[in-house]
């Protein structure tokens, strides 16, 4: 009786446990390694474009990149603060457009708004986020420079940027909002709060880490862009020149010079690339921390 | 703003009227705003529209099927169907390769193959594949991509020519490379999406098919990919916008040659290059007929994307 029970209790072990040469259980091993080859393939480029901008940025970096204008081909030295300058203009034109209109969307969206047009809203944001950089270019191009009204200049740039940021800005700054608890506007409206200081004086300063975040964001997104400016602001190798005049930028300095024959020029391009990419990867570790920081 | 003060004698006192003023107004303001992102999405289309008008009625559809562009006053002859080839073809070979990869970064990333500290890490490092500047790719794609692809290109030109895509000698930038700098551009995307797709399966399902025996690759094949396959499909549909949509890394490794190849080594170019390229010196007709092919990218990107949003939007109701 008792040695009958170990018998079956061993075989009873042996069905339920796999061998490890049936084919299914070497099946799920090579997945499993098919998965980790995935993973390592995702990565290769990520560090192979950080490594190579690097490597070729940091051996061209200098003070004078700060301090002077782009130089002719074949004149050593040179730098590019007219681009940086540009760069910031038209970024914080772009930004001064597209931020109060995206924050004050997203609030009625979360805020005021009744479902069905929040969700009309929302999927024209999702759609608007995937137009193509280059039919903002286009659509700016069409208001502002063919029509005559402004040109090639600055604010052109600013407004094809800001195309390109405000479905960045809603889309964030709704989730912010969302992530508000209801209490505390339960608890502001039982106060007596009107709806506008509900949200200026509760909700507003509850989400605004996020909100921020977002904007960090959409600026360092928007700081990269070339091809909204590409025929916008064209491109220019002296000063600022004022409003309505072509005006330089770090993004199209990159692709006018990584493509010119000469040596000075293409080290600036990888300078300029260096700058721009860690824009990107400060703002995103600034924004991944922020967002962990969570204030409810 | 503060309105508020304390007075003892009616503590209740009803809202002034410029109070009610300022809320009912700043209710509307932000209606307007929000309405207005609708509008922008309608004006672009409008306005590239308009612009398009006198290409239109110079070219009609034919614009679409005709495969010269010449730019020369008094026999000028536009039509973008090499352009939509190249940007269909270059879109198709980069999803050929982002697919795979992306789903199998995903499953990598919401399986517990990896301790959970490992994954959050990985998670942020293809996000930030994503946040690089498409220029910054262009530019390690002319230094470093073309070279890799040219030396590759050659083994399979004297080994493979008689096979159409490898028909033609790698000379640099051409289909291929543009192919593959945007795979690398979208596997974030895809693998992002397909991530969140597999991981809000519901925890029975994976239960109840490893209760009955299933290994972790048969859970994952024939259960949680089937239940989390409308979440991929628009994962690469919006890769798919992306990818047609992509300007700047296309544009400096694509070779901007309006003429169809068969072979993958060849020179090509997409609508968005065309644009790109054209746009700051065109002039009367040229920049029509570039405003009618921007129009032809917008309602491809337009398709795309909403094909994408509607599927994404039917998977939220279940």
């Amino acid at each position: 009786m008792n040695s009958s029970f170990t018998e079956d209790s061993g075989a009873v072990r042996r069905s339920l446990s796999r061998s490890k040469g049936s084919p299914r259980t070497l099946f799920n091993s090579t997945m499993n390694f098919v998965a980790f080859a995935c993973g390592a393939i995702a990565l290769l480029p990520l560090l192979a474009v950080l490594s190579y901008v690097l490597i070729q940025g940091i051996g061209s970096l200098r003070l004078s990149l700060f301090t002077e204008l782009p130089p002719p081909p074949l004149v050593e030295g040179g730098g590019f603060r007219n681009a940086i300058f540009g760069t910031i203009i038209m970024v914080g034109i772009g930004a001064l457009i597209s931020v109060p209109i995206g924050v004050l969307a997203a609030i009625y969206l979360t805020e005021f708004s009744s479902g069905k047009i929040a969700r009309g809203v929302r999927f024209c944001t999702n759609v608007l986020s995937g137009v193509p950089s280059i039919i903002a270019g286009v659509f700016a191009y069409g208001v502002l420079v063919s029509s005559k009204i402004i040109g090639y200049s600055p604010i052109s740039g600013g407004f094809a940027l800001s195309i390109l940021m405000l479905p960045i800005i809603v889309r964030t700054t709704d989730e912010a909002l969302q992530l508000v608890p209801n209490d505390l506007r339960q608890a502001a409206v039982g106060l007596g709060c009107t709806k506008f200081q509900t949200v200026m004086q509760v909700v507003l300063p509850a989400a605004i880490p996020s909100i921020v975040t977002g904007v960090t964001l959409s600026i360092a997104r928007a700081s990269g862009e070339t091809a909204p400016l590409l025929f916008t602001a064209l491109f220019s190798q002296f000063e600022f020149n004022g409003f309505f005049q072509p005006i330089a930028s770090l993004a199209v300095l990159v692709y006018n010079f990584a493509i010119s024959p000469y040596d000075n020029q293409q080290s600036l391009a990888w300078a300029a690339s260096l700058i721009l990419v860690m824009l990107v990867l400060v703002t995103s570790i600034i924004a991944r921390w922020v967002t962990n920081q969570k204030s409810y | 703003m503060s309105t508020y003060s304390p007075s003892r004698e009616s503590p209740l006192s009803p809202r002034t009227k410029s109070d009610k003023l300022l809320d009912s107004g700043f209710v509307g303001l932000t209606r307007i705003l929000a309405l207005a992102i609708a509008f922008v999405l309608l004006t672009i289309c409008v306005q590239v529209g308009l612009q398009a008008i006198p290409a239109m009625k110079e070219f009609g559809f034919g614009f679409l099927s005709e495969t010269a562009w010449n730019p020369v006053e008094g026999r000028e002859l536009y039509g973008v169907l090499p352009q939509v080839y190249g940007t269909l073809v270059s879109s198709f070979i980069g999803l050929l390769i982002a697919v795979p990869i992306g789903v199998g970064t995903a499953v990598l990333l919401s399986e517990n193959l990896l301790p959970l500290s490992v994954r959050t890490v990985l998670v942020f490092l293809v996000e930030l594949l994503a946040a690089i500047p498409s220029v910054v790719y262009g530019v390690w794609g002319i230094f470093v991509l073309i070279p890799i692809i040219t030396n590759i290109g050659n083994w399979l030109y004297s080994n493979f020519a008689w096979i159409p895509i490898f028909s033609t000698p790698p000379r640099g930038p051409g289909m291929l490379a543009a192919g593959v700098i945007l795979a690398i551009m979208t596997l974030p995307i895809i693998t992002a999406i397909s991530r969140d797709a597999l991981i809000s399966v519901p925890r029975n399902l994976r239960e109840a098919s490893v209760g009955l025996g299933a290994t972790r690759w048969e859970t994952i094949l024939k259960v949680i990919i089937p239940a989390a396959f409308s979440g991929i499909v628009s994962a690469v549909m919006l890769a798919l916008g992306r990818a047609m949509g992509e300007t700047m890394a296309v544009t400096m490794l694509i070779g901007n040659a309006n003429k169809i190849s068969s072979s993958v080594f060849a020179p090509s170019n997409t609508v968005a290059s065309l644009l790109a390229n054209q746009f700051a010196e065109a002039s009367g007709l040229q920049i029509s007929a570039l405003m009618y092919a921007a129009l032809v990218l917008f309602f491809l990107t337009l398709l795309v994307n909403i094909l994408a949003e509607l599927v994404v939007m039917r998977v939220r109701k279940i």
